[in-house]
């Protein structure tokens, strides 16, 4: 082989690993999950086609299907809200602590996420700390709780994916160019309308990977739901959960990952058509 | 530099007695007072570490002053935000906004100061033709060329007709030819809108180019003060005597008036009034291209051709002389004319109009 034709193949060998990675451990399972999405029965009895798998899922788990996208989008709404600032703030006005206050956000994945999870449960039980404090100020009644309720669902949620909405947040903020600000503020913007006109817009990259970042993985959670709720605010991972390892329904179960799996997807493109595409692509520099 | 003459015209830019120092210890700017006449093109020149960058910021409002009072026009702007300055400011880096069309970079400020509509458009679109950039309004900034985004840069900051134009060292980035051209263009621009230009540079042929005055910093403070002939024919002290151009010092004493007694012999006589009141130990000056081969003008000094080097328009020679080596261009203007070569004995002679006085530097030498 000519030295320019190995040059020409190099990009491919480089590849190669990541795709027969992602061919043995992701396409693959991925084509059985729809092979299993499309039958009916168990291992130990016979598997059938079934088309039924599908209009079965929405049909019978359209509420904790509308509840995943309702807690996924709260969390990824309050998610932004706290990180936003957090991420500024460390960005702009950390100068030498940066890096120690990035580990600190990163800090709770040292501990293990059914654990963090579990620390939630002791944190809102009914004789804790927080549910005390909310009943002395009047916010919750007396015999008012915060476990399973959605509220605590969604708060943990929320905390459990916050750093993956606060890291991209504080890249994409990081980089842009303080001199942008002071060129902003040269023609006539005062701080607020810098901020709104130059640096909101140019971390809009920053926006978009931490809000995909936290909304898709939370739609299929199904720990805070378990632990921090009640079957009332069960959502469609528990569900799926549930079908796959307690009641061996697996044709259903995984029928209903691909409608979850489809309904993210076109999720996403919308919001990043509405985001602009253009927008997330050129603002980086 | 005299005050009764800066207060006849319109001042646009007036710093009274400015300090800025970083931390304990930094002194960047070192109670500076100058005045800047409407429509002037200015430059301060000096090199890295000047304070001429922090002074201009000082003025456009991205750094306070430690001490002293700015003033735009008759109003006193110390402690405002750079977007309550009528000022606008030609960053180094340009700073254009990667996430906005050339339109929208060009329309921002206007667009902050409430025009709309067809006075928007007009008036980005004039600034635009200006700069010569007026095809490219619906790109982005990356996809420019480094001259053409100094171009939007331009028209960015003069679109919003400011009081003065703040330009930061505006043509670093560029390769010679084209820092030429701009170099010309910017001062077409200049005198086509008449506003005030205010230009930091440490290039000292780009402010000998542009501006009509210059003040000269070192360490903080302004060395020099005067139009760029005057500069160049009359520099007051050795840093700007070596800064700008070259120059041949030679250490000595006032010994009358106009008279200076080198230490290594002989006396060099100055222009009248170019001693400014010095005595005691100076250095006189002189530039090289008026040093002449040969005897014949009143102040002479002997020696011996060290190094000559052909450079086309002059051949430059290095001459050893009892009071040190002595640079000396000379005009190749006769065809035939032989260099002289290394080692031959020579006269050099200047006349007392092409000396100035500064202050000793021997102990700098040291």
């Amino acid at each position: 082989m000519t030295l320019r034709g190995r040059r020409g193949l190099t990009p491919y060998l480089l590849l190669l690993p990541g795709v027969a990675f992602l061919a043995a451990f992701f396409l693959v399972p991925l084509y059985y999950l729809f092979n299993t999405s499309l039958q009916e029965g168990t291992f130990t009895t016979t598997f059938t086609w079934a088309w039924e798998n599908y209009s079965d899922a929405i049909g019978q788990f359209d509420e904790q299907f509308v509840r995943s996208l309702k807690y996924a989008g709260i969390a990824t709404a309050l998610a932004l809200g706290i990180s936003y600032p957090l991420a500024y703030w460390i960005a702009v006005r950390g100068g030498r602590w940066k890096n120690l206050l990035l580990l600190f956000i990163i800090a709770p994945f040292f501990v293990t996420y059914l654990i963090r999870t579990l620390a939630w449960l002791t944190i809102l039980s009914d004789d804790g700390f927080v549910v005390d404090v909310l009943q002395t100020v009047g916010i919750l009644s007396d015999d008012g709780r915060l476990l399973a309720t959605s509220t605590a669902v969604v708060a943990g949620i929320t905390y459990n994916f916050l750093p993956f909405m606060a890291l991209p947040l504080y890249v994409s903020i990081e980089q842009i160019d303080g001199r942008l600000i002071e060129a902003a503020q040269d023609l006539y913007a005062s701080r607020a309308r810098a901020f709104l006109r130059v640096t909101l817009p140019l971390s809009l990259p920053g926006v978009f990977a931490g809000t995909l970042l936290t909304f898709i993985p939370a739609v299929g959670d199904f720990i805070n739901a378990q632990l921090l709720g009640a079957p009332g605010q069960y959502m469609i991972g528990n569900v799926i959960q549930s079908r796959f390892l307690q009641l061996g329904e697996y044709g259903q179960a995984a029928a209903l990952s691909f409608v979850v799996m489809g309904a993210v997807l076109v999720l996403m493109l919308i919001y990043a058509k509405v985001l602009g595409s253009e927008r997330l692509t050129g603002a980086g520099i | 530099m005299d005050g009764a003459a800066a207060n006849a015209v319109e001042a646009d830019v007036r710093l009274e007695h400015v300090t800025k120092r970083f931390g304990e210890d930094v002194v960047a700017v070192d109670d500076i007072s100058l005045t800047i006449e409407r429509g002037r093109f200015f430059a301060l020149l000096g090199p890295s570490g000047c304070g001429k960058t922090t002074t201009l910021r000082m003025i456009g409002g991205f750094d306070q002053p430690t001490g002293g009072t700015v003033y735009l026009g008759e109003r006193d702007v110390t402690g405002l935000p750079p977007y309550r300055r009528d000022v606008n400011t030609v960053f180094q880096s340009y700073a254009l906004f990667p996430h906005l069309s050339i339109y929208e970079n060009v329309a921002f400020g206007l667009r902050r100061r409430g025009v709309r509509g067809d006075e928007l458009k007009r008036r980005v679109g004039e600034a635009m033709e200006l700069v010569g950039i007026g095809s490219m309004a619906a790109r982005k900034s990356r996809q420019l060329s480094g001259g053409q985004q100094q171009r939007v840069a331009l028209a960015r900051a003069l679109v919003n007709r400011p009081r003065v134009l703040l330009l930061d060292e505006p043509l670093g980035a560029l390769d010679l030819k084209l820092r030429k051209q701009l170099q010309l263009e910017l001062k077409r621009v200049q005198h086509e809108v008449g506003i005030t230009f205010v230009h930091v540079t440490h290039d000292q042929e780009e402010a000998m180019t542009m501006a009509d005055t210059i003040a000269v910093m070192n360490e903080g403070r302004i060395e020099q003060l005067d139009a760029p002939a005057e500069l160049y024919e009359r520099p007051r002290t050795a840093f700007v005597a070596g800064f700008l151009g070259v120059s041949n010092l030679l250490q000595g004493t006032v010994s009358g008036d106009g008279v200076v007694r080198l230490d290594a012999g002989g006396e060099v006589r100055a222009a009248p009034g170019s001693l400014a009141g010095r005595s005691g130990r100076v250095a006189v000056g002189v530039r090289p291209e008026k040093v002449r081969l040969g005897a014949g003008e009143a102040n002479a000094i002997e020696g011996a051709i060290a190094e000559v080097a052909y450079i086309g328009v002059s051949n430059q020679y290095i001459v050893n002389t009892l009071a040190g080596p002595l640079t000396v261009y000379v005009q190749n203007a006769d065809p035939g004319a032989r260099p002289a070569a290394a080692g031959d004995p020579v006269t050099l002679s200047w006349s007392p109009e092409a000396t100035f006085v500064v202050e000793s530097t021997k102990e700098a030498e040291k």
